[in-house]
């Protein structure tokens, strides 16, 4: 019994569109989220200060329930980092 | 760190320094207090002739201590006054009531968050009386301030 973890069968696509719904609101440069790809910087592409980037992190926290700690929160520089770093605490839930 | 150490950390000084005291401090809040001196430089010119102390003093008066205060104390032994700085990065404020020259005010700020050096707090600040003069949220950051 027990139900199934609600983010562990995401696709990519679907936690990359999760991502981008997440770190609009903080978002500087509309057309770096425009072009939103997996290499966008969130500091350098999309101007989002670092204080903001710690709301982004606490909202992916929520948003997926899981626990982003410091060495976790350095790596997330880029989408396809941060990305990375949501699968493996989704995995490792 | 006692209350009166954490007011010697503070990077402030005259004429921008608006921390008396530290009435209450624990992890989840702080309390202090601070007087509008009747000769604050800022009187001067707001207003001709009708000195009011301007929301943009009440908003950083309740920084310092809701957040530079507070911060000092969460970040406990990694506070270095000569290797960190503090910034505000936003705030929204009401206001409700003016603070005239030479009245005393209470701030009390709670605890949102603190995270990755980031703290945000339910700042208030008090009259007297009991009276809510301003009421808002504020975020600020310590960072290595040679990382700038």
């Amino acid at each position: 019994m027990g139900s199934l973890p609600k983010y562990n069968f995401m696709t990519k696509e679907e936690l990359l569109a999760k991502l981008k719904t997440i770190i609009t609101p903080y978002v500087q440069n509309q057309e770096g989220l425009e072009a939103l790809h997996e290499d966008t910087d969130f500091i350098k592409d999309l101007e989002i200060n670092s204080a903001n980037l710690v709301d982004v992190v606490l909202d992916v926290e929520d948003e997926f329930d899981i626990e982003i700690d410091n060495e976790a929160m350095e790596k997330m520089i880029t989408v396809k980092d941060s990305i990375a770093v949501i699968e493996s605490k989704l995995a490792s839930k | 760190m006692i209350r009166e150490e954490i007011i010697k950390e503070l990077p402030y000084d005259k004429p921008f320094m608006f921390v008396d005291e530290i009435l209450e401090l624990d992890d989840d809040h702080i309390k202090g207090a601070y007087t509008f001196k009747k000769d604050e430089y800022f009187y001067e010119g707001h207003f001709k002739d009708n000195p009011v102390t301007p929301g943009v003093i009440l908003t950083e008066c309740m920084a310092q201590i809701g957040m530079a205060c507070f911060g000092i104390h969460l970040l406990g032994d990694n506070w270095s006054k000569d290797e960190i700085a503090v910034a505000m990065t936003s705030n929204e404020m009401n206001f409700y009531k003016p603070v005239f020259p030479g009245e005393k005010v209470i701030v009390v700020s709670e605890k949102v968050y603190f995270r990755f050096q980031k703290l945000k707090c339910n700042v208030a600040m008090y009259n007297l009386d009991n009276q809510v003069i301003a009421k808002g949220v504020i975020s600020g950051v310590s960072f290595k301030k040679d990382s700038v």
